[in-house]
C-alpha cells in the first residue's frame, strides 16, 4: 500500500536529525510533528515525548531520520541514521534525505518484519502547519448530525488536523529554551502572541464580573412583582421593542458568562453575538447622533401630527366615499349610514386624542429617541411600535368591522341550512336533518333574506379595513424582517472568513509540485475555505421570531370567514 | 503528457489533457469551448443598441452610462462566475479525487473527495429534452449501507464531453481505483 508522508513546510530547511509526529496505522500515513536536532540523549527523547502524550492524548512517537546535508551524502551519515531506527524501534522507520538545494529529496522505508520485499511508493505532502493548526474543519452538514460515528471511520483529513491542533503544546518549546531537546517547528524561531489579545484578556475578566453584575439587577427588576400586573404585562407583551430588549439582555449574558467556551461552535457563537451587539449599538449611537444634530427630532416630532392628520383625513375622505356609491355598487342606505357614521365619529375621537397629545409629542419622541444608543434594531422596533401606536383606529375598525362580518357570516351559514331544514348538531359536530315549526321556518326565512340583502354593504366595509389592515401589517413585518437580519447576521464569521480564510476550512485541496523520476510524488495540500453560504447557514444566530404560522390556504380561508388574523406570531406566545 | 481533440455535446471543439505524475497519479483536464469574439461582440451590440434607440426615445444622456456600466459589469460577472475555462481530475490512489473547475477570470473552485467515500466511478446516461447524454459520475459510498450509494457527483458538467472522451478518463480511473483493490489491506 501506498506511504503517505505529511511534512510540514517549515521544516524543509532544519538541520539533521530524527523525525517525530504520529503515525496513523488504518491509513498507512505518518503525520510529521517536528524535527528533533542532535545532540540528543535518546533516554530523554523518549521521556519527553511520553510527557507529551500524556497532556495532549496524541501518539507521538519517533517515526524516522531526516537528513539535510549541504555536500554529498555521507555515508557514515547514512549508517548512524540507520542504527538510530535500532535504539527507537518503529514500524515502518522513515528516512528522507535531502541534499544541498535540491526540491527532490529521496525517501525509503525500513521494514524489518514486514513480509512484503516490494518496495512501497511513497508520496511526500507539504502542509502549512500554522494554518492546519488554526483551521477548523467543517464536515458536511449530513455527517455532521450522526454522531455515532467510531474513530477509524473519521475522515482522514479530520485525524490529520486533529493531530496537529491537539499538539498546541509541542509547539511552546522553541530554540532559545534551554532544555535538553532541540526542536525545530513552526514556531520554533520564538513563540508568537499579541500585546493586544494577552491585554483583553487580563481586562475581560473584570470586565465580565462587573457586566454580570449589572445585569443581574437589571433583570432582577424585570421580574419584580411590580410590573407583572395585568395592564403592564399585556402591554410589554405587545410592545416588540421590549421582545427585542429581552433579547438582547440574553445576548449580554452568554457574553459575561464566565465560563470559557469549550468548543469551536461555542466560541465562534459568542464572538458572533459579541460583533453583533457592537455593530448594533455602533449603529445605533451614529442614527442617534445624525437625529439629533440640527435638531431633527423635532422636526420629525412637528411633522408627526400633521401625518396622522392627514391619515385620519384620508380615512375619512373613505368613508365619505362608501357611504355615496362606492365603485357603483349600490348600499343599502340606512346601514351605510349607521356604519359610517359610527367609524366617522371614532376618527374624530382619534383625531381629538392625537391634538390632546400634540403639546407633549416633541418631549415624547426626544426621550423615546435617545434609547436608539441601545442600538439600531431596539430604534427599528421603536419605530414599529410607533406605527403600530399610530395606526390603532385603523386596527380597531378592522376588528369591528370583521367581528360584523364574521357575525353576519355564521348568522347566515345557519339560517341556509335551516332553509333546507337542516342543524348543526354541536353534539357530534355534523350536520343534521331537523324538522322545524311553521313559524320558525317563517321567521328563520325572513331573516335569512335580511342578513342576505345586508351582505354587500358589511362585505364593503370589511374588505377595505382589512385590506388597510394588511398594508400596516406587512409595513411592520418588512421592519421586523430587517431586524431578524441584523440580528441573526453572522458578522464575525463572516469577516474570519473575509481575512484569514484558511480558519474555517471545508476541505484540503492538492497541489501537484514539480516531479523527478524515481523519487516520490511531491504534493501541497491546501486548506480550501468554506463558502460564504455555508458559512452564514452554520452560525447564524437564533432570533425569537418565527415566520407566518398560517399557509396561504388558511389564511385565505380565515379572511373570507372573517376570523382575525395574527399574521406574526412570536415564539413562546401561547396560541388562542 | 499528451492532448487530444474531441467534440461536445453540443459539437463544440474541447481539448483533453493527460498527465501521468507517478505511478498512483494521475490528471486528466478538459478544456472548453473558449469565449467567441463574434457571440460577445453581437451581445454588446445588441445591448448598445436598445439602449441608444431608449436614448432617441428619452433624451436622457443616463441611459448610455447606464448600458455602458451593465454591459461591463454583466462581462465581469460572466467571466468570473458562469464562464468555465477548464475542468480537471485529480486522482492520487489511496488519497482521493480532486475536482477543479477554473473560471475564465483566473478563479478556481475545488472539491476533494477522500478514497474512502469514493464507491466507484462510472459513465451513467441521462436523458435531456430530446437527447441522450452520457455523464462520468462519482458514486460516494453511503456510510451506513455498504452497498448503498448516498451520492452522485457529476463531472465534467460545463464541457460535456461525448462518450469516446468519457471512455477515456474512464479508463484512466480505473486503471487507478483498481490499485486499492489490489493493494494489500493494513491491519
Amino acid at each position: 500500500m501506498v506511504l503517505k508522508v505529511f511534512f510540514p513546510s517549515c521544516c524543509s530547511s532544519a538541520e539533521s536529525g530524527i523525525l517525530i509526529g504520529r503515525w496513523i496505522l488504518e491509513q498507512n500515513s505518518a503525520v510529521i510533528l517536528a524535527v528533533v536536532h542532535f545532540p540528543f540523549i535518546p533516554v530523554q527523547v523518549k521521556q519527553y515525548l511520553s510527557e507529551v502524550q500524556r497532556v495532549t492524548k496524541v501518539s507521538v512517537s519517533v517515526l524516522g531520520s531526516w537528513s539535510n546535508s549541504k555536500q554529498e551524502k555521507e555515508e557514515s551519515l547514512s549508517e548512524f541514521l540507520e542504527d538510530l531506527g535500532t535504539i527507537f524501534s518503529h514500524e515502518p522507520w522513515i528516512q528522507i534525505s535531502k541534499e544541498g538545494d535540491s526540491k527532490f529529496w529521496s525517501c525509503s522505508t525500513l521494514q524489518k518484519h514486514s513480509n512484503n520485499p516490494k518496495e512501497e511508493e511513497i508520496i511526500l505532502v507539504y502542509y502549512d502547519q500554522r494554518k492546519v493548526m488554526l483551521s477548523h474543519l467543517h464536515p458536511p452538514l449530513d455527517t455532521a448530525t450522526s454522531t455515532d460515528r467510531r474513530a477509524d471511520d473519521a475522515s482522514k483529513l479530520s485525524a490529520i488536523f486533529d493531530t496537529v491542533a491537539k499538539s498546541k503544546i509541542l509547539f511552546m518549546t522553541d530554540r532559545y529554551d534551554d532544555g535538553p531537546i532541540k526542536l525545530t517547528h513552526w514556531q520554533s524561531d520564538g513563540v508568537e502572541a499579541s500585546i493586544i489579545v494577552e491585554l483583553m484578556k487580563q481586562a475581560s475578566v473584570p470586565a465580565c464580573m462587573l457586566l454580570t453584575f449589572l445585569l443581574s439587577l437589571i433583570s432582577g427588576i424585570c421580574r419584580s412583582r411590580v410590573l407583572k400586573f395585568w395592564p403592564l404585562s399585556f402591554l410589554w407583551s405587545k410592545l416588540s421593542t421590549c421582545e427585542q430588549l429581552g433579547h438582547r439582555l440574553q445576548h449580554l449574558q452568554v457574553i459575561s458568562s464566565n465560563k470559557k467556551a469549550q468548543t469551536q461552535t461555542q466560541l465562534m457563537r459568542k464572538a458572533n453575538v459579541f460583533v453583533s451587539l457592537l455593530i448594533d449599538v455602533a449603529l445605533g449611537i451614529l442614527l442617534m447622533s445624525w437625529l439629533y444634530r440640527k435638531n431633527r427630532i423635532g422636526h420629525l416630532a412637528d411633522t408627526l401630527i400633521p401625518v396622522a392628520d392627514h391619515v385620519a383625513e384620508e380615512l375619512q375622505d373613505l368613508l365619505q366615499w362608501l357611504m355615496g356609491a362606492p365603485a357603483g355598487l349600490k348600499m343599502n342606505r340606512a346601514l351605510d349610514q349607521v356604519l359610517g357614521r359610527f367609524f366617522l365619529y371614532h376618527i374624530h375621537l382619534w383625531i381629538s386624542y392625537i391634538h390632546l397629545m400634540s403639546p407633549f409629542i416633541e418631549m415624547i419622541l426626544w426621550y423615546v429617541g435617545l434609547s436608539a444608543c441601545l442600538g439600531l434594531t431596539v430604534a427599528l422596533c421603536i419605530l414599529s411600535d410607533i406605527i403600530a401606536l399610530l395606526t390603532f383606529h385603523i386596527y380597531c375598525f378592522y376588528v369591528y368591522g370583521a367581528r360584523l362580518y364574521c357575525l353576519k357570516i355564521y348568522g347566515l351559514s345557519s339560517l341556509w341550512r335551516l332553509f333546507r331544514g337542516k342543524k348543526w348538531n354541536v353534539l357530534r359536530q355534523r350536520v343534521d336533518s331537523c324538522s322545524y315549526d311553521l313559524d320558525q321556518l317563517f321567521i328563520g326565512t325572513l331573516l335569512f333574506t335580511i342578513l342576505l340583502f345586508l351582505l354587500p354593504t358589511t362585505a364593503l366595509y370589511y374588505l377595505v379595513f382589512t385590506l388597510l389592515r394588511l398594508l400596516v401589517v406587512i409595513v411592520q413585518g418588512l421592519i421586523h424582517l430587517l431586524v431578524d437580519l441584523i440580528d441573526s447576521l453572522p458578522l464575525y464569521s463572516i469577516i474570519l472568513r473575509l481575512c484569514r480564510s484558511y480558519r474555517l476550512a471545508a476541505g484540503v485541496k492538492f497541489r501537484v509540485l514539480e516531479q523527478q523520476d524515481g523519487k516520490p510524488l511531491r504534493l501541497l495540500m491546501q486548506i480550501n475555505p468554506l463558502s460564504y453560504g455555508s458559512v452564514v447557514q452554520t452560525y447564524r444566530l437564533p432570533t425569537y421570531s418565527c415566520y407566518p404560522k398560517d399557509s396561504w390556504s388558511s389564511l385565505c380561508k380565515k379572511l373570507f370567514l372573517g376570523e382575525l388574523i395574527y399574521p406574526w406570531k412570536h415564539k413562546g406566545e401561547k396560541q388562542d | 503528457m499528451e492532448e487530444r481533440p474531441y467534440r461536445s455535446a453540443s459539437g463544440a471543439p474541447i481539448a483533453l489533457r493527460r498527465r501521468q505524475h507517478s505511478a498512483s497519479c494521475r490528471e486528466l483536464a478538459v478544456r472548453c469551448p473558449r469565449l467567441q469574439l463574434r457571440s460577445l461582440s453581437a451581445v454588446t451590440s445588441a445591448v448598445w443598441l436598445a439602449a441608444y434607440g431608449l436614448f432617441v426615445l428619452s433624451e436622457n444622456s443616463m441611459v448610455l452610462s447606464a448600458a455602458i456600466f451593465i454591459t461591463l459589469i454583466g462581462l465581469i460577472i460572466y467571466l468570473h462566475f458562469v464562464k468555465i475555462d477548464q475542468e480537471s481530475l485529480l486522482v492520487i490512489g489511496s488519497l482521493g479525487i480532486q475536482v477543479t473547475s477554473s473560471y475564465a477570470s483566473g478563479k478556481e473552485s475545488t472539491t476533494f473527495i477522500e478514497m474512502g467515500q469514493v464507491k466507484d466511478v462510472v459513465i451513467n446516461e441521462a436523458i435531456h429534452m430530446q437527447k441522450v447524454i452520457y455523464y462520468l459520475c462519482i458514486l460516494l459510498q453511503d456510510p451506513g449501507d455498504p452497498q448503498g450509494v448516498s451520492e452522485v457527483v457529476p463531472l465534467f458538467q460545463s464541457s460535456k464531453p461525448r462518450l469516446d472522451c468519457l471512455i477515456e478518463v474512464y479508463k484512466s480511473c480505473q486503471e487507478i481505483l483498481e490499485q486499492r483493490k489490489t493493494a494489500p489491506q493494513s491491519s
